[in-house]
């Protein structure tokens, strides 16, 4: 697999940046933000997880130095459970970004009031779902092991057309879902599973509402294209969610040690 | 006549007070004089007459696939019943009931099988009693009327579906490195899906807002948002974040809406037994 090298913006990894809101020229580049697959399981001190600046565990691949990053550092999600909130992290951040576009677009200037309300509330979840995951992140393990905000490229979304908007919506709430439910099982603190679990159902309710929307009076709610004959719900691999939510991630980074499932066998 | 004002057609009050309105409303319908006392328990405090089911296994996992077995049991009889009952309008509650009951089928199959194949006894089915010991009649089998039956059966499923979400969310510590974890939340997130319809159908949002149990849902419903108000989430006080962006309406709110909240197994099965007369489908009830 293909592990391509660009650069983050340095002003993203500055702890004074509080630029967020402003519209940066989107990058547009080919290749996809992920190319881990050479997964390392490391061991990690759980106890010390909710340990403001605590110590992380586990070697760090980017460079320890946060005061001064390197122009060419690509930032690696990490290891152990601080790689998958990170993981997460990265997730949210998209769907954010996503909606906060959404409601600048004409599709919603237009739309009714229960589907603006219901953009509305989601975009309230996942800005939510953002800033709660870069504090949390950010307080177990330091700044410079948390994700930098990320920049992404929309351009293939018509934010004035009510399908593409719902299309993608629906796209990338499902597979939140499937995120949530493949990292499960790599994730080694109990009270970090149960805060995924806190989120995950919020992004199924997400997604069975977008689907009620596209198609009413239809079992698409919770559809034989995601649910199995045995009644479960997608999970997806980093691997799997990188290849879907890829295309609209810009800027580079590298999920080479995030942990593998425990499944006790 | 809208949902809403069908809802508000059985009251709280009628279903959980032992009001004389309520006994004179029930007699005339049917025997429904044994557990009658029970339509006065919230749904939480029931007595855990499931507690016979849920023994310490000594294995933390399968005790709450069990717990998970016997709430898919619940789900599935009531939405395989409530297909039964000709109470459901054709079109989207008939198209979504069977979607659902499909599902739950498949997880009672599913987590029997698992439990089978790690060395445990699946419970068997208990025999449940949907109108909660005469509180409510969702399948009309007691005459209150079409209309008030389908009120109740939705407001019935939202209640479970809810139930289930905060059960499943409840267990996954249990479930941590084994198998079954990720089954179970795959489940656990297909509950939610179904909790987001069935709310959308009765007029409410796909999301719990704070604590509040929603529109025209019985009071005896409110254990099953008990809790739901947390705005504490790994030791954070959400609300107090500066968020990059402005949140639309009130923060709280949304910061609730943002996160489910677990319940425990003893909140689950206290909220089950309301729905069960026996421990075991052999022996003998009154239904």
């Amino acid at each position: 697999m293909k592990k391509p090298l660009v650069k983050v913006d340095v002003l993203d990894a500055s702890p004074k940046n509080s630029n967020k809101n402003s519209r940066r020229k989107f990058i547009k580049l080919g290749g996809l933000g992920i190319a881990g697959s050479s997964f390392l399981l490391y061991g990690c001190s759980d106890d010390d997880l909710f340990n403001p600046g605590g110590d992380v565990g586990g070697p760090d691949p980017v460079d320890p130095d946060p005061v001064d990053p390197p122009v060419d550092a690509v930032f690696d999600l990490g290891s152990g459970d601080v790689g998958i909130l990170n993981y997460a992290y990265a997730l949210e951040q998209l769907e954010a970004a996503f909606y906060a576009a959404v409601r600048e677009g004409d599709y919603y200037a237009g739309a009714s009031d229960e589907e603006k309300n219901i953009m509305d509330d989601l975009y309230n979840h996942e800005v939510i779902h953002r800033d709660f995951f870069k504090a949390a992140i950010t307080a177990a393990a330091g700044e410079e092991n948390t994700l930098p905000d990320l920049e992404f490229d929309v351009s293939s979304i018509d934010f004035s057309s009510r399908d593409s908007v719902l299309q993608t919506a629906m796209a990338l709430e499902d597979t939140g879902v499937g995120a949530y439910n493949g990292a499960g099982d790599r994730i080694a603190d109990a009270t970090y599973l149960t805060l995924a679990g806190k989120i995950v159902s919020v992004e199924a309710r997400h997604a069975s509402a977008i689907r009620s929307l596209l198609n009413p009076d239809s079992a698409d709610f919770a559809g034989d294209d995601i649910i199995d004959e045995n009644g479960l719900d997608l999970a997806y691999d980093p691997s799997e969610v990188f290849e879907i939510a890829g295309g609209f991630i810009v800027t580079d980074f590298t999920a080479d040690n995030l942990p593998e499932p425990n499944t006790g066998s | 006549m809208s949902i809403i004002k069908l809802l508000d057609e059985f009251s709280s009050e009628k279903l959980t007070t032992k009001s004389s309105s309520r006994r004179e409303m029930f007699s005339t319908l049917g025997s429904f004089g044994k557990k009658a006392a029970m339509a006065a328990v919230p749904f939480g405090l029931a007595s855990t007459k499931a507690n016979a089911m849920f023994q310490d296994s000594g294995n933390a996992a399968v005790d709450a696939l069990q717990l998970a077995l016997t709430l898919e049991y619940l789900e599935a009889e009531f939405y395989r019943l409530a297909l039964d009952s000709g109470v459901l309008p054709s079109g989207r509650p008939e198209t979504v009931y069977m979607q659902i009951y499909k599902h739950e089928d498949a997880h009672v199959e599913f987590l029997k099988a698992g439990l089978e194949g790690a060395g445990a006894t699946p419970v068997s089915m208990p025999n449940f009693d949907f109108t909660a010991g005469g509180a409510f009649d969702p399948f009309n089998d007691n005459g209150i009327g079409q209309d008030t039956a389908y009120a109740q059966l939705l407001a019935l499923a939202q209640a479970f579906e809810d139930t289930g979400v905060r059960a499943y969310k409840g267990q996954a510590g249990n479930l941590m490195g084994t198998a079954f974890l990720e089954p179970a939340l795959q489940i656990h997130s297909v509950e939610a899906r179904h909790a987001s319809e069935i709310r959308r159908i009765r007029g409410l949002e796909g999301w719990i807002t704070g604590s509040m149990r929603g529109d025209g849902m019985p009071e005896a419903t409110q254990p099953v948002y008990d809790g739901e108000e947390n705005v504490m989430q790994g030791g954070v006080d959400v609300t107090t974040l500066d968020f990059a962006n402005p949140i639309v309406g009130d923060v709280t709110e949304a910061v609730t809406q943002a996160f489910d909240e677990p319940i425990t197994a003893e909140t689950a099965t206290a909220i089950a037994s309301l729905f069960i007369v026996s421990d075991d489908s052999d022996s003998d009830s009154d239904s």
